[in-house]
């Protein structure tokens, strides 16, 4: 992975900018020194390092809105960030680019329950804004595992996902509204308290947008009621076919449980060794199915569960019956990617989606993999909606192991495209994935993706070398090549 | 005015008919079935591409979730399709045919996404957007494309479909579309709520929409509505009627239905059927359509329930704007936030000669106005800054004049324009069907 070669004449004026920098964010908001910039230099995929030219730390979008202006007018690329804990890249600094810190918009501005609904400021954490709307019986219902530090404007970002996004949704289907900023200084509004923005469904592209096409200084999202009672089946299965099998049944059924995840055997195995959460250690595929809702339906729902399962020829079945035991369930997925973390010296998780049906073949190729590259793989898999995490387990100090463990995780994301499924599901593109976008998009479906990027940002300046693995300049992706009354087909019906 | 119209039937062919527009600056119009060639401005061409003719169900895996179609799949076969594996699209599309004086069930799935198009569960299942997953066209480049994913869960590239829902076609010839589909509720049940006003009715829309018990429809009716309703119980109130629509499993619409019934203090239950056919008529908006067989305006004083027993709908009385049992009003459909329904709801009652009904909770309002010159005026007006109105129903010339699509701020305009460059640099696809240059 190459991250487009930097700028040394940017990098020559790096005074120049550092002060008109200092001329709009006063103070400790930049950061220049090197030992502080160390802090910036990756984030939660932590293989890339690169130390950003200099750090911006803006506190008012009409900062942002002067710093953008200012690097666009002096050619200087910008990379936003959030909290930093991307795991595909997406904050990975440049040498020649200023690093916009988004930290210091820190505030809930507006918590509305009579309207659902919640303002607050990008650099307020995703469980930040469920805890303020907690006393009344609200919460914000995408819960990336990463929640207590991640950023909702991170998670606009990277339109994350979660445990629960089968049933409520990835960030993209919770968000009302959003103000942000341009590359040329801009300040938009999309959006507001109201349902469905006027005109194009601006806020849909830039939801998931990777910090390429804006930096987002204020969101509306809305809040959900607390489901009354939730309830989950720990279930397990000789094979992971049955464990496939009883998850497509559960959904044939009509069901869309809050939660319903699987593990494999090494991963089982590796989270049973960690937290002793109970878990069986002689079947192959673990099912957690949570219900929740209305007490009334999630009696009715669980039995049902149970009964489909041991149709699917589970091997064993166990139902919550109380707060704790539901948890002592979730403990050991909760606590997977530590769990096969403390069996691995490394661990690198990758991200795919397959449609479920794929599921067994998909692993049988995983495992001639794992064979084929000599690096183990646990399995922890959104069952639900058929996002696959792999974890491949690696030692970094080992020469030569990284790079395998890299190439093992390209296979398998190829292999998702292969089965009719995408590289990422709730990770993000960012550097990890970038050069394998190809697998999945052809050049005119990049091309046309870089042409909403030059709408937005037509010098290419925000976030540069992410997602795309060929930059193109928009003049060129702009020309229109007519092929006067060229018609191959003058057969078209036409009347 | 069209002197053309291309019926491509294969994909390739249609990436060709664009091919051959843009190379004769020649625009096209756009269109699936033409079901909803009512909505939005009306725009002069010369050629007409129709997309009827690439219909058919691609895949259709229940168990997955999706749904694979071409997009001039007419929805009369993918509704039933879904329904017989009991699975729907959750957005409960609004088939507005009647509304703008066409024939139900025309619409095409095409249609259905590039208008945006969602019922009363857009409160608690998104809209059109929300469900649209991938997607393949010919952009106005001629290029034959594809975005997005066949998978429920993906965040590869920039998600371009969002972007193709209530585009009304000025982007990109969409040729197929991959829709999230999701089981259908085994029951449904509606909490009526008699006599309320509107103030008072959307406090209690709100009350049950924050309450745990996954409210998927809440709409209030004032009396002059509610008196068009066909549905029985609705019309025998003989005032406003608020509806709160509980579905799902059997027993948990019993258990929630009895709860929230004692915390909003409802009046009656409508059963299955009636709750069916009430939601449809506030999902279409079936309170406002011209003339339809069904739709006829019940007794002025209806009879008490139990009484009569007369099932034949009488004859309409013709209100305002309904001489002949047509209603030529105007119609606009405006989203503000739930809270602020009622306020706006009252300015254009003050301002104007309007009949209206809110859905969403108080947050959309479905207005009949008597056609008037500063109609548009008054209705953006008593907006305010927050929220968007749109001219659904209103005769062609009156469309050309107004600005049928809420006017957005300078530099929205201006990125939306840079954005429809970005798919279509001559201006080929529908031009100016939502705003001038656009």
């Amino acid at each position: 992975m190459r991250m487009p070669a930097p700028d040394d004449g940017v990098i020559a004026r790096r005074r120049e900018i550092i002060a008109a920098l200092r001329a709009i964010v006063p103070g400790e908001g930049v950061i220049a020194d090197e030992s502080e910039l160390r802090a910036y230099e990756c984030d939660g995929l932590t293989a890339y390092r690169q130390l950003p030219m200099v750090v911006v730390l803006p506190s008012t979008v009409e900062q942002v809105s002067r710093v953008l202006r200012t690097c666009k007018a002096m050619g200087v690329k910008v990379v936003p960030r959030g909290a930093g804990t991307s795991l595909s890249g997406g904050a990975l600094p440049l040498a020649d680019g200023v690093l916009l810190g988004m930290g210091k918009f820190n505030r809930i501005l507006d918590i509305d329950f009579a309207n659902r609904c919640v303002v607050t400021q990008p650099g307020v954490t995703n469980l930040g804004i469920s805890t303020a709307v907690a006393h009344e019986g609200f919460y914000y219902a995408p819960d990336p595992s990463s929640q207590i530090a991640c950023t909702i404007g991170g998670n606009i970002a990277e339109n994350s996902g979660g445990v629960h996004c089968l049933k409520y949704g990835l960030t993209t289907n919770n968000v009302l509204g959003l103000e942000m900023v341009l590359m040329d200084g801009t300040i938009l509004r999309l959006g507001g308290k109201h349902l469905d923005a006027g005109g194009y469904d601006l806020m849909g592209v830039v939801t998931g947008s990777e910090g390429l096409l804006g930096v987002v200084t204020e969101v509306t999202v809305r809040i959900l009621r607390k489901p009354a009672t939730a309830r989950a089946v720990l279930i397990g299965f000789p094979t992971s076919e049955q464990g496939g099998d009883c998850v497509a049944a559960i959904i044939a059924a009509g069901i869309i449980p809050g939660g319903m995840e699987m593990m494999d055997k090494p991963a089982i195995h590796a989270a049973e060794d960690f937290v002793h959460a109970g878990y069986p250690l002689d079947v192959e595929a673990l099912l957690i199915v949570e219900l929740d809702g209305p007490a009334a339906e999630v009696d009715h729902l669980i039995d049902q569960v149970a009964e489909i399962a041991r149709s699917k020829g589970c091997c064993y079945s166990r139902v919550s019956t109380s707060e704790e035991e539901r948890l002592s369930f979730w403990a050991g997925r909760k606590a997977a990617f530590p769990a096969v973390g403390r069996i691995s010296p490394d661990y690198y998780c990758m991200d795919g989606t397959i449609p479920r049906k794929a599921l067994p073949l998909v692993l049988h190729r995983m495992q001639e993999m794992s064979d084929r590259y000599a690096l183990r793989v646990a399995n922890v898999f959104h069952a639900g909606d058929g996002n696959l995490h792999p974890l491949i387990l690696y030692d970094a100090n080992k020469p030569g192991e990284l790079e395998r463990a890299e190439a093992f995780g390209n296979d398998i994301l190829r292999l998702c495209v292969e089965v009719g499924g995408v590289l990422t599901g709730e990770h993000g593109v960012g550097v990890e994935k970038r050069d394998l976008m190809t697998d999945q998009f052809d050049e005119v479906d990049l091309d046309q993706q870089q042409r909403i990027k030059c709408a937005f940002d037509p010098d290419g300046l925000l976030n540069p070398g992410k997602v795309f693995p060929k930059l193109h300049r928009c003049a060129e992706l702009g020309r229109v090549h007519i092929h006067k009354g060229e018609l191959r087909f003058p057969d078209i019906p036409r009347f | 005015m069209t002197v053309t119209t291309f019926k491509p039937d294969s994909v390739t062919q249609a990436a060709d008919a664009v091919r051959w527009a843009l190379s004769e600056g020649t625009p096209l119009d756009v269109a699936g079935s033409g079901s909803k060639r009512g909505l939005g401005r009306p725009i002069q061409t010369a050629c007409t591409l129709d997309l009827s003719g690439l219909s058919g169900v691609v895949a259709y895996e229940a168990e997955e979730l999706v749904l694979t179609a071409r997009a001039g799949t007419p929805m009369a076969e993918i509704l039933p399709m879904l329904a017989e594996r009991r699975q729907q699209l959750a957005f409960e599309p609004q088939d507005l045919g009647p509304l703008l004086g066409q024939p139900e069930g025309q619409g095409t799935l095409g249609g259905v996404i590039s208008c945006g198009l969602a019922g009363p569960r857009r409160i608690s299942a998104g809209s059109a957007r929300d469900h649209t997953l991938g997607i393949e066209g010919v952009n106005g480049r001629g290029d034959l494309y594809k975005g997005g994913g066949k998978v429920v869960k993906n965040v590869t590239g920039y998600d371009v479909p969002k972007l193709m829902a209530g585009s009304f076609g000025t982007l990109t010839v969409l040729t197929e579309l991959t829709v999230k589909v999701l089981p259908a509720p085994e029951d449904v049940r509606t909490l009526l709520l008699a006599g309320r006003e509107d103030a008072a009715a959307v406090a209690a829309l709100t009350a049950a929409l924050q309450s745990p018990y996954d409210v998927s429809g809440a709409a209030h009716l004032p009396a002059a509505v509610a008196a068009r309703s066909h549905v029985r119980p609705v019309v025998a109130v003989g005032g406003a009627v608020t509806l709160v629509r509980v579905e799902g499993f059997g027993p948990s619409v019993t258990a929630r239905v009895a709860a929230l019934k004692e915390e909003l203090g409802a009046d009656a239950v409508l059963d299955r059927e009636e709750s069916r056919a009430v939601w449809k008529e506030v999902r279409d908006v079936a309170f406002f359509c011209p003339h339809t067989p069904t739709l006829v305006c019940p007794h002025p004083n209806p009879p008490p329930l139990g009484g009569g027993g007369d099932h034949s709908p009488s004859p309409a009385s013709a209100g305002e704007g309904r001489g002949g049992g047509q209603d030529t009003r105007h119609v606009w459909k405006i989203s503000v936030q739930p809270s602020e329904g009622p306020r706006v709801a009252e300015s254009i009652r003050w301002a104007l000669d309007a009949e209206l009904y809110f859905d969403w909770g108080g947050g959309l309002i479905w207005a009949a106005v008597a056609p008037t010159p500063d109609s548009a005026t008054a209705i953006r007006g008593a907006l305010g800054t927050a929220g968007h109105a749109t001219l659904v129903r209103a005769p062609e010339d009156v469309r050309s004049a107004a600005e049928v699509f809420q006017p957005l701020p300078d530099p929205v305009m201006a990125l939306s324009r840079r954005v429809k460059e970005s798919f279509d640099p001559c201006g080929i696809l529908n031009p100016g069907r939502m705003y001038a240059g656009v």
